[in-house]
């Protein structure tokens, strides 16, 4: 593959487009098939009964929004290192779709906290915070972005913010383990067998891989609108 | 059918969180497609 020829936000653009329509299709599949698991198949939990269902958008969004996060900063990172336009565009293409997921992680949260701990929120918890910085760090990121002028300038500036930023993302995973938090430790581990039932577990993973191919799709089209914008 | 969306009785909590968040996703795709075709 020719990758420095996709490295020039022209070229890059059409490939987009086909990655766009790509995604897609393949997340609205996932999702019906994540969904038929979720909702139909996997059986009622022994202790949370029906309410637990809602860890199959909780737990792959809360995993999207530190993935696209570490996406972002990577392209950050490298647009810095050397100077690449589209790297820039990249990560500002990405800012928006994590911000949304990082929302939906926290709200589903709040959904699931009220049966199962008797509350929305909790002010203090290292899970809870450590995802709303997750928050904030995408908001200032797009924030810094926006108040600069010249895109090359906010591009670089915005970059070491998400670079600076990305020591919160093993915070919000470890932080289960570090500190006492009402929330319950990972889910899904690869070195411990599966706690929880096998279609539960599948169900999550093909809606996290829906949330994913949605990403790619959402990111794809927003950076062929950033590329037009921008004129280049 | 009605029992499905009773959800056990956890129906705000699970309809609240699929419904709130295929919105959201529903919304973006409607604005960048929107921006698509725009210019």
């Amino acid at each position: 593959m020719r990758w420095f020829w996709y490295a020039s936000p022209q070229t890059f653009y059409p490939l987009a487009g086909k990655l766009a329509v790509a995604g897609g299709l393949a997340a609205a599949v996932l999702a019906v098939v994540g969904l038929y698991v979720g909702l139909l198949v996997a059986p009622t939990d022994a202790q949370q009964g029906e309410a637990y269902r809602i860890i199959f958008i909780h737990v792959p969004a809360a995993w999207m929004s530190m993935f696209i996060y570490v996406v972002m900063a990577f392209w950050a990172g490298l647009g810095l290192a050397f100077n690449t336009r589209l790297s820039g565009m990249m990560a500002s293409a990405l800012a928006p779709t994590g911000a949304l997921f990082t929302f939906i992680a926290l709200w589903t949260g709040a959904l699931w906290g009220r049966p199962t701990w008797g509350t929305y929120w909790v002010w203090g918890d290292a899970r809870l915070m450590s995802e709303l910085i997750l928050l904030f760090l995408y908001f200032g990121f797009m924030a810094l972005h926006a108040s600069i002028e010249d895109p090359r300038r906010a591009d670089r500036a915005a970059a070491l913010l998400a670079l600076v930023g990305v020591v919160n993302i093993p915070i919000i995973y470890y932080s289960v383990k570090w500190w006492n938090t009402l929330h319950q430790g990972a889910s899904v581990s690869l070195s411990a067998a599966p706690k929880m039932a096998a279609t539960m577990l599948s169900g999550m993973l093909v809606m996290a891989l829906a949330f994913w191919m949605y990403s790619v799709a959402a990111a794809m089209l927003r950076v062929r609108g950033i590329i037009r914008e921008r004129g280049s | 059918m009605s029992e499905f969306l009773q959800m056990g009785g956890y129906a705000w909590y699970v309809w609240g969180s699929y419904g709130v968040t295929f919105a959201c996703l529903a919304l973006e795709i409607l604005l960048l497609v929107k921006r698509e075709t725009k210019n």
